[in-house]
């Protein structure tokens, strides 16, 4: 019974997932699969500012639809991928792109991850020194030494 | 007691820690994603002519040479924008020119919107496929741009101008501006 409802409640998960996952379509005529390649590649990198987490591929918002427009008049214009996406940054800013350029601006957002990688490693390795140092038998003092000792006789006097 | 020291700092490292994300936290989710920083702020106006919504003729952005001027992005489907219009409609009655930019609306919806809340435009272009917006970098009703009176763009508030920090952003930049 319980494997029953799990199934079901996995095939409901699985379609609302199919559905989220369907993108608005238009129908565009391209002059060739190269440009209708562009044109996915670039509407999947640019970020729809109304929805702000969906790239303008995904978005159902109007400003995405007009975008899109936009994007492929401008490829049947003969316009190139770098020309678009600059077309997008003089409007909407950096902010637009999903993946943002590599400049002093970035630096933390590019290498901020590696930063904290290495920041964690550090306390990783430090840590496990630390308990290492705690097992080695020499690092007890004398007194330590005599007092085992003294339990373990204790213990036999029992 | 030497000891103490570091152990004392070690013990209190996850609160030192957490008091450090909690701030992080504090300041990252209080922002509003939604302030998109404008790269038109220090720019000339963007080219543009669109016919008025009222009259015949047309609006470009050589009509904004020559004043300080509001150019205030609304619509009749927009409900931020009636929020702020009794604010608009002050600035207005201040003497500030305000150009409105009619973004993707009917002709006759926007007619009845002014009509019935009242019009606080100098003159309003009229942008029916809201192609003239991105050139402005518009993502949404309502946003109004501050051009000084040689055309260039000083300052851009997204979101309601009856907005009290929206608004007394835009004062300071407009006070700090040649009349």
């Amino acid at each position: 019974m319980h494997k029953l409802i799990s199934t079901l409640i996995l095939l409901a998960a699985l379609c609302c997932s199919l559905s989220v996952a369907a993108a608005p379509i238009e129908t565009f005529k391209f002059d060739s699969p190269d440009t209708e390649k562009v044109f996915h590649k670039l509407s999947e990198e640019l970020r729809c500012l109304v929805c702000q987490n969906q790239n303008i591929a995904e978005s159902n918002a109007d400003l995405a639809k007009d975008l899109r427009l936009e994007i492929y008049t401008m490829l049947s214009q003969g316009k190139t991928e770098d020309e678009i996406v600059d077309f997008m940054v003089e409007r909407y800013g950096d902010y637009v792109l999903y993946r943002p350029p590599f400049e002093p601006m970035t630096w933390l957002l590019w290498f901020g991850p590696l930063i904290i990688f290495i920041i964690g490693l550090i306390f990783v390795i430090r840590f496990m020194k630390s308990q290492s140092v705690n097992v080695q038998a020499g690092s007890l003092s004398e007194d330590e030494l005599e007092r085992i000792k003294d339990l373990h006789s204790e213990q036999e006097n029992k | 007691m030497e000891n103490n020291q570091p152990s004392l700092l070690k013990r209190f490292m996850p609160l030192i820690i957490f008091a450090a994300l909690v701030v992080l936290l504090a300041i990252g989710l209080t922002l509003n994603p939604r302030l998109v920083p404008s790269p038109f702020i220090g720019k000339p106006a963007p080219e543009f002519e669109l016919p008025l919504l009222l009259s015949d003729g047309s609006f470009s952005n050589k009509d904004l040479i020559g004043h300080v001027t509001l150019l205030n992005v609304w619509a009749s489907w927009c409900f931020a924008c009636r929020q702020e219009h009794e604010t608009v409609k002050s600035l207005s009655r201040k003497g500030i020119r305000v150009i409105g930019l009619n973004y993707k609306d009917e002709a006759a919806d926007a007619k009845n919107w002014l009509v019935r809340l009242g019009n606080p435009y100098q003159a309003i272009a009229a942008d029916i496929d809201g192609r003239i917006a991105i050139d402005w970098g518009v993502y949404g009703a309502p946003e109004t741009f501050l051009i000084d009176k040689n055309g260039i763009i000083r300052h851009k508030v997204i979101g309601p101008l009856s907005d009290q920090k929206n608004y007394d952003a835009l004062m300071s930049v407009m006070n700090s501006l040649e009349k």
